[in-house]
């Protein structure tokens, strides 16, 4: 067989393994996009986790007279 | 840093965006040399060109492999010491395991096609790997679909331990039975049957796929610690507004 010979079926495995990582890559990439843009979102609605570095209970008590 | 602090969530994301960027980079430059190393790797005397299709193949079928043994061991650390990173890692490693098995099948057929005439047939390796996706599509099913989360994850773990017998199976099903697939030809007794020239492109290849594995993993790790900090504030803001 010679060098061209089946290029058709290697050019297919190349491109299809390119497609599959690379639309595994972009959905790693904008889901943590979105999970961060959704923590922000909440964050600054005043929602922020009892362990949080600079955060108390206040902003929950905040939600509430909000509500 | 001993890797006990790691177990704590906030101190792996902290070390994984360190790490990140540097294994990013060490990832395409490892693929760089390793197409470059691929691409000008001699035909094989038989096949001709295809053979450069098993510088996807192969690393592609290893790694489906080696997701389902991290997914594995996620699964014990979520069903015995219940250790909420073990089902970060568990459900991260699921849908980059299913990716590269889907790699595995469809390069496969397209190097099946010139050099056995077809795509596909039903014999013992190419089956128990159809059978490897389909169980990877199981376990995404149980984290995707699953109202709770933690029961959820602990199917998706039984699952997993309970798939994991098919991983032998894959490895051994050319030695067990007769198959059209060829037995094994890197990893025997008495060396590889594979010229250097071919067999170190190759194992480069082999590395880059799998520094882009802990690469995905690591992130999807990531972005799965930041999902269960949305739903736990989406939690406490719902039980405020009650």
């Amino acid at each position: 067989m010679g060098a061209t010979a089946h290029v058709d079926f290697i050019a297919a495995a190349y491109a299809s393994a390119v497609i599959i990582i690379g639309a595994l890559i972009a959905w790693v990439a904008l889901d943590y996009r979105a999970q961060q843009h959704t923590l922000a979102e909440l964050e600054k609605q005043g929602i922020s986790r009892r362990s949080g570095p600079a955060r108390s209970d206040r902003p929950v008590e905040q939600a509430k007279e909000d509500a | 840093m001993a890797v006990i602090d790691l177990a704590n969530p906030t101190r792996f994301l902290t070390q994984v965006n360190r790490v990140l960027p540097w294994l990013t980079a060490l990832t395409i430059v490892l693929f760089a040399f390793g197409l470059t190393r691929a691409m000008s790797a001699p035909d094989d005397y038989q096949q001709g060109a295809t053979v450069k299709i098993m510088f996807l193949h192969v690393p592609a079928a290893w790694l489906s492999m080696m997701g389902w043994g991290v997914m594995s061991v996620a699964a014990l650390g979520t069903l015995v010491w219940r250790h909420p990173l073990a089902d970060v890692a568990g459900k991260a490693a699921a849908p980059i395991g299913a990716a590269f098995t889907f790699i595995c099948l469809v390069t496969g057929s397209l190097w099946g096609r010139p050099t056995w005439g077809t795509y596909w047939v039903w014999d013992a390796r190419l089956t128990s790997v159809l059978v490897l996706f389909l169980l990877y599509l199981g376990v995404l099913a149980l984290y995707w679909t699953a109202e709770d989360p933690g029961r959820g994850s602990r199917a998706a773990a039984v699952l997993t331990l309970v798939g994991a017998v098919n991983i032998p199976i894959i490895k051994f099903s050319v030695d067990w039975w007769n198959t059209l697939h060829q037995g094994a030809s890197v990893f025997r007794l008495g060396g590889s049957t594979i010229y250097p020239t071919i067999l170190i492109p190759l194992f480069i290849m082999a590395a880059a796929f799998t520094l882009m594995f802990a690469t995905l993993l690591l992130a999807a790790m990531r972005n799965e610690i930041l999902r269960r900090r949305v739903r736990t504030l989406r939690l406490m803001q719902a039980s405020a507004v009650n």
